[in-house]
């Protein structure tokens, strides 16, 4: 036992798996994909999904290139060999199912909601690689991070509005960013969760920040709602990057957290 | 002053002349009927005319401009179409529109005019495509008289109407020409012809072969040549019958 | 007289449906601070919404519907055919495929009006076409079936055009372009728009006497002083500059140019002169009215405005299609 113990001690030092942990590891959802990242020992995460690569879905793109993207499909991550297969619970269902009825072994992840649950999943994920040890210093290391940006006391109320005029409430991760950088989410406040905002509920709202995300390349009618001058004239209006960093159960997540509070703290 | 003049009026299809080297003039107190076998060119000598087809030579009406020359001349094409289901009396207001904006006493009294001459009055309120094809025909003929142009240019229009109604047109014609107003009309009855028109113009292939009074352009001779008819000449006490009895070879 | 009725009938209808767009909206504002707020008095936040929200949005549907109307009364009265329209004929959907070129090459950032010359230069393009292959005298079968194809080939297109962009929305900006709408748009759209609208409306005013004596067919309407060659160019350019215009800030809108000259033909006693203006006026009052029934029906859903538009056309067309099958068969 304490043969083991100092063995996976050794490992984690050395950046390989424990014992009895999967050696080949494939990911086919992009918050995995960087999750198991963080965590897994050189060499463990054999493939990663494509998204991985793109910068605009993934924080740790740059660091993902190395990693050989699969196309989702069963076939493809079949001839991979995995031990372990990790996949998100909305995405890939009909892989998912196939892999599982091959008997294979398939982890599901949930999209993050809370700030609780993203140190909940760095256990889980380091559990299911064998690097325990890896995820308490990643949580570690998260908890500082929340702890030196306490929330904004007495933050604007803001309004997260994004194209077709949709926004994010209770029981979002981007509410849970908002809480704790802070922000008072106008959303939450009228009990949204997912949902729309009617332009006209949205000025009338009398938000003190609109948040909306930087547009995609040329946008064109549906999509350039954020844009209309009655929003502009109601609150000052900030562009966030709200794809890579706000996603997924990452240290990326302090990078957005610090970023509201920066806009902020401009818009007062 | 004549109300038409064509000199060597010439309408090619192709490289082929439709119309070939025509003179014509037609004074005002005219009826001339225009006369010819299917394809003689009566439809096209027309139009170039009035310049709806492109035509070599010179045509009196063709050289003025649009409104003048709608004022100059109406037009009764033979295809008699009316489009959508106005009432009588606006599709024949429809020949006031080279007058001007319309709806002054003038345009009534020619509209009013135009309706009693083709004995249309009862008919005014009446959707014109809900009509008889020769009533819808007598109220073109009426859209045409009131646009009251000195010349009226009509193509059989007397094709599809009942005999009565053939023959009061004619008559209308007349009638028109006793008001120092000149008719070009088209027709195929060559008994009507001769009893109605004042004078006859006769096409053969695109060129005037015949140009005079019924009497002489309507000679066994021409009878035979350009219609292939072998037709028998009878003097009756109301004027020539043309009696045609076989077809020549 | 009755003609004079009907017009006067029509505006007060069209001036009661903006009053409605503008007091009818996502959130209950009362009445009189409503209009009070229309004046810049009031609460700021309720200016807002009045100003620059509800204003832009009636202004929009106004001079779309009047677009649309116009435009279906004229093509008819020029091809002497109830079913021509421009959304079922595919110049809508032409101008929209221009407008998503635009905006999707960046040209629609070049200068102000880039945006909407692209889509009258595409509206153009199709009703160029159609004239052609509809002929003189537009048979229904033909006109038809060549607006199916230009409907069809624009809608790929613009598919393609929205696929092909790194747009996550890409569906919803094809639903947009191919439905259209008017809601949330602003001035800027408004001013983007309306001078190209009402000069091709202008433009398409000075075909009524034209196309009064077109009922008559060509060559009684040449010989009456028309000039058919000036009559086809006014038509194409008035409703290229209508149509392309309103469709480059509001999407394909069908049935409009369909629904509004039908109805109002009986009243105007057939005359295609005298519907083009009275078209013009129900055009407005329609698509304000559909503009209203979008945020009654179904207010927390994003309806757009052909949907509803088709729901009312569609059945006509149907009916009228019945009507002319005996030319169709």
């Amino acid at each position: 036992m304490r043969f083991g113990a100092a063995l996976a001690i050794a490992g984690a030092v050395l950046g390989v798996p424990a014992w009895g942990a999967p050696a080949r590891v494939v990911s086919l959802n992009v918050c995995t994909d960087q999750l198991a990242h963080l965590l897994a020992a050189p060499g463990q995460l054999i493939s990663v999904s494509a998204l991985a690569h793109d910068p605009r879905s993934s924080a740790y793109a740059d660091a993902l290139a190395d990693i050989p993207a699969n196309g989702g499909g069963a076939e493809e991550v079949v001839l991979l060999e995995p031990d372990l297969i990790l996949a998100g619970t909305f995405t890939t269902r009909a892989t998912v199912e196939m892999l599982e009825g091959l008997g294979h072994e398939v982890a599901l992840f949930p999209p993050v909601t809370s700030l609780s649950q993203v140190t909940e999943h760095m256990a889980r994920m380091g559990a299911l690689l064998g690097r325990e040890d890896a995820a308490r210093n990643l949580i570690a290391a998260f908890e500082a991070g929340l702890d030196r940006t306490p929330p904004l006391p007495d933050g604007p109320r803001t309004l997260l509005y994004y194209p077709m005029g949709s926004t994010a409430g209770r029981g979002t991760l981007a509410d849970a960013l908002m809480e704790a950088a802070g922000l008072t989410n106008i959303a939450a406040e009228m009990g949204l969760s997912y949902g729309t905002l009617q332009l006209e509920q949205a000025v009338l709202a009398a938000p003190d920040l609109i948040l909306t995300p930087a547009p995609y390349a040329r946008p064109t009618r549906a999509t350039d709602l954020p844009g209309h001058p009655a929003l502009r004239a109601v609150a000052p209006l900030r562009r966030i990057e709200a794809g890579a960093a706000w996603s997924c159960e990452t240290p990326a997540l302090l990078q957005a957290i610090a970023d509201l509070r920066a806009l902020a703290e401009d818009a007062r | 002053m004549s109300a038409l003049t064509l000199r060597g009026l010439t309408v090619r299809r192709g490289a082929c002349p439709v119309v070939d080297a025509v003179d014509l003039s037609v004074a005002p107190g005219e009826v001339v009927g225009l006369l010819g076998p299917n394809g003689a060119g009566k439809t096209t000598l027309m139009r170039g005319a009035l310049g709806l087809i492109a035509a070599d030579g010179v045509s009196s009406l063709a050289a003025l401009p649009p409104r003048a020359r709608a004022r100059a001349a109406a037009w009764l094409p033979q295809n008699r179409e009316i489009a959508w289901g106005l009432s009588v009396a606006d599709l024949v207001a429809l020949g006031r529109l080279p007058h001007g904006r319309g709806g002054t006493p003038a345009d009534r009294a020619a509209i009013q005019g135009a309706l009693a001459a083709m004995r249309l009055e009862t008919f005014a309120s009446r959707r014109a495509t809900a009509l008889s094809g020769g009533e819808q025909a007598r109220v073109l003929i009426a859209r045409a008289l009131a646009q009251e142009a000195p010349l009226l240019m009509a193509d059989e229009p007397i094709a599809g109407l009942d005999p009565a109604a053939q023959i009061a047109t004619l008559e209308l014609f007349a009638q028109l020409a006793r008001d120092r107003r000149a008719v070009l009309t088209s027709l195929h009855d060559l008994n009507l012809a001769a009893r109605h028109c004042t004078r006859l113009v006769l096409l053969d292939k695109g060129r005037k072969v015949a140009d005079g009074a019924p009497r002489d352009v309507l000679s066994k001779t021409n009878l035979a040549s350009v219609f292939r008819l072998d037709a028998a000449l009878i003097e009756t006490d109301a004027g020539l019958v043309i009696d045609p009895r076989g077809v020549l070879a | 007289m009755m003609r004079a009725v009907t017009l006067a009938a029509l505006s007060a209808l069209v001036v009661l449906m903006i009053g409605a767009s503008l007091l009818v909206g996502y959130a209950p504002l009362r009445p009189g601070p409503a209009l009070a707020a229309l004046f810049g008095q009031g609460d700021p936040l309720t200016v807002i919404v009045m100003q620059d929200i509800r204003l832009p949005r009636a202004c929009l549907a106004a001079v779309v519907g009047a677009a649309l109307g116009m435009s279906g009364a004229a093509m008819q009265g020029l091809l002497r055919n109830p079913l021509a329209e421009p959304g079922l004929i595919g110049v809508s959907g032409s101008a929209a495929l221009g407008a998503v070129i635009a905006l999707q090459t960046g040209l629609a950032g070049a200068f102000a009006l880039a945006l909407p010359l692209t889509a009258l230069v595409f509206a153009a393009g199709a009703v160029a076409l159609l004239l052609l292959l509809a002929g003189s005298r537009g048979g229904s079968l033909t006109l038809i079936l060549a607006g199916i194809a230009v409907s069809a080939l624009a809608g790929a297109l613009t598919s393609l055009v929205l696929n092909l962009s790194p747009n996550p929305y890409a569906a919803a900006e094809v639903v947009f372009w191919l439905l259209g709408s008017v809601a949330d748009r602003s001035m800027e759209h408004v001013s983007l728009a309306a001078p190209l609208i009402l000069a091709g409306l202008a433009v398409l005013a000075l075909t009524a006497r034209g196309l009064d004596a077109l009922t008559l067919g060509e060559d009684a309407a040449e010989a009456l002083g028309v000039s058919m060659a000036r009559l086809r160019l006014q038509v194409l350019v008035g409703t290229a500059a209508a149509v392309g215009a309103a469709t480059a800030v509001a999407g394909a809108i069908g049935f409009v140019g369909l629904v509004v000259p039908h109805l109002l033909r009986p009243l105007m006693r057939a005359r295609p002169g005298a519907l083009l203006a009275a078209s013009a006026l129900g055009g407005a009052a329609m698509v304000l009215a559909a503009d209203l029934a979008v945020r009654l029906i179904l207010p927390d859903r994003d309806l757009k405005l052909g949907v509803v538009m088709a729901l009312i056309g569609a059945p006509l067309f149907l009916h009228l299609i019945f009507r002319t099958r005996k030319e169709l068969a």
